[in-house]
């Protein structure tokens, strides 16, 4: 597994030899170089660099919240926390028997509607391709949209799902984390809900700390007794 | 060239200089990165008696649309100095001397940021000078690429950059205001020191050929003073004060 972790800064040299460059890393002769401010791992015939700032940059099978800012007759576009739009064809929501004119967009989808969807298709030339033709996919009707720094995102999941799993026990809610920073929590009781959106925001500014996971379930439990 | 105030000693029989300074002793630095929220990355140096602010957005749709390059990101740079940064009130419109050195910015900046992994797309940086005493566009570069670090925007090195010069008929680092005003010649140099690249020379006066190797050599070593107060800024604001 990944040993020698460090803390980066673009033109760090992090290691020389024959390794592999992965993500934010870059091979300057023999040297691997840092391009990003982030944390190195370096494994046995590779390296990368966690990143801890920065845009979200679609991938393909990423689960991203995105919001409906237009559509036209045969697509949506998609506001996805990123540099590009996504673009989810009408195909996608209405199936292959699709017509321009006996369907109506706004019909499924509005503009500011919210959907949980998931990164079809994306190369330099194309906006990304998304789709919501999946389980867990759609239209989100209820809920609350609380907005993260895109590189804390692995961190209010946790190891394994560990701390999201922890905050949903602890609150009762159901909370759905998009990989470009976007959260949808949902949960029943109103006393609930904000719990947990303070607990993600929670995760937001104390990313960097240790034992954040013992803080966030202090902070849950605290507030049962009371 | 020549002095314009003959009573000024710019160096002094022991090698010191107007400000006090040794001759190869750079003025205090001081950066701090972040503390705009609404940019996507921030810097703020001081140089000397240079303030300078730099905010960076990005990577972003680019309008007007056609500026766009399929292939790969652009970058744009605005260097403005405010009204109030000089002795007398500047006129806020951008002067030709500000359009030089936007061009001149971007162009040192341009092989630090690898920004064909964002096709169709703009990075913005903007860099108000609140405070000037010469040597702007070193400090701003310096202070462009914590910012664009900041931002999260892949870069090969980070650009770190200090003036060198002849005063006195001596080869100093990093000229203030006055030796600028006074002294023979100033060269301006942005450095990469990781990849030990340089991305910006520019020389304003007469040099002989060996004096423009010892001022090469002498700016690449100011740069990497520079270089350490960079990432120091970056280590503060990400990996509170542990560093490594």
């Amino acid at each position: 597994m990944a040993d020698k972790r460090k803390y980066v800064i673009p033109g760090d040299v992090i290691t020389s030899g024959p390794f592999r460059p992965e993500q934010n890393v870059i091979l300057e002769g023999n040297d691997i170089i840092a391009t990003a401010v982030g944390i190195s791992e370096i494994y046995d015939d590779s390296v990368k660099v966690i990143p801890l700032t920065g845009k979200y940059l679609p991938k393909i099978n990423d689960l991203v919240i995105g919001k409906v800012v237009s559509h036209t007759s045969l697509s949506w576009e998609l506001d996805i926390n990123s540099c590009y739009t996504g673009f989810l064809p009408a195909m996608d929501v209405f199936g292959r028997d699709f017509s321009t004119h006996a369907d109506e967009l706004s019909s499924k989808l509005k503009t500011g509607d919210l959907v949980a969807a998931r990164i079809a298709n994306f190369d330099r030339t194309r906006d990304p391709l998304i789709t919501i033709s999946d389980r867990d996919l759609g239209k989100i009707d209820d809920g609350v949209l609380v907005k993260i720094s895109t590189s804390k995102v692995p961190r209010l999941i946790g190891k394994k799902g560990s701390m999201i799993q922890m905050i949903e026990t602890g609150t009762n809610a159901a909370v759905t984390i998009g990989q470009n920073g976007w959260v949808v929590v949902s949960c029943e009781s109103a006393e609930g809900l904000s719990k947990a959106k303070k607990a993600i925001e929670m995760v937001n500014e104390k990313a960097h700390i240790a034992n954040l996971t013992d803080l966030i379930k202090d902070m849950l439990d605290g507030k049962d007794e009371s | 060239m020549g002095g314009r105030d003959a009573t000024m000693v710019l160096l002094d029989e022991n090698g010191i200089r107007c400000d006090g300074r040794k001759i190869d002793e750079p003025r205090k630095i001081m950066i701090r990165a972040g503390g705009l929220k609404n940019a996507d990355g921030s810097a703020y140096i001081e140089f000397g008696d240079n303030k300078i602010l730099v905010g960076v957005f990005g990577p972003r749709d680019v309008h007007p649309k056609h500026m766009s390059n399929t292939d790969t990101g652009i970058l744009r740079v605005r260097y403005h100095m405010e009204p109030f940064s000089v002795d007398e009130r500047k006129r806020p419109a951008p002067s030709r001397r500000e359009i030089e050195i936007s061009k001149v910015i971007k162009e040192a900046l341009e092989p630090a940021v690898m920004l064909e992994k964002f096709p169709r797309t703009a990075v913005d940086v903007f860099i108000e000078v609140l405070q000037a005493d010469g040597g702007t566009r070193c400090a701003a570069l310096t202070a462009a690429s914590v910012a664009l670090a900041d931002a999260g925007i892949p870069m090969r090195d980070m650009v770190a950059a200090i003036a060198s010069g002849k005063v006195a008929d001596t080869i100093v680092l990093d000229v203030n205001n006055e030796e600028d005003q006074a002294g023979q010649a100033d060269m301006p140099i942005g450095y990469m020191p990781s990849l030990k690249k340089i991305t910006l020379l520019q020389l304003d006066g007469v040099l002989t050929p060996e004096e423009y190797k010892k001022c090469v050599d002498v700016g690449v070593k100011g740069c990497e003073v520079v270089y350490e107060l960079q990432k120091k800024a970056l280590h503060d604001k990400y990996f509170g004060n542990s560093g490594d």
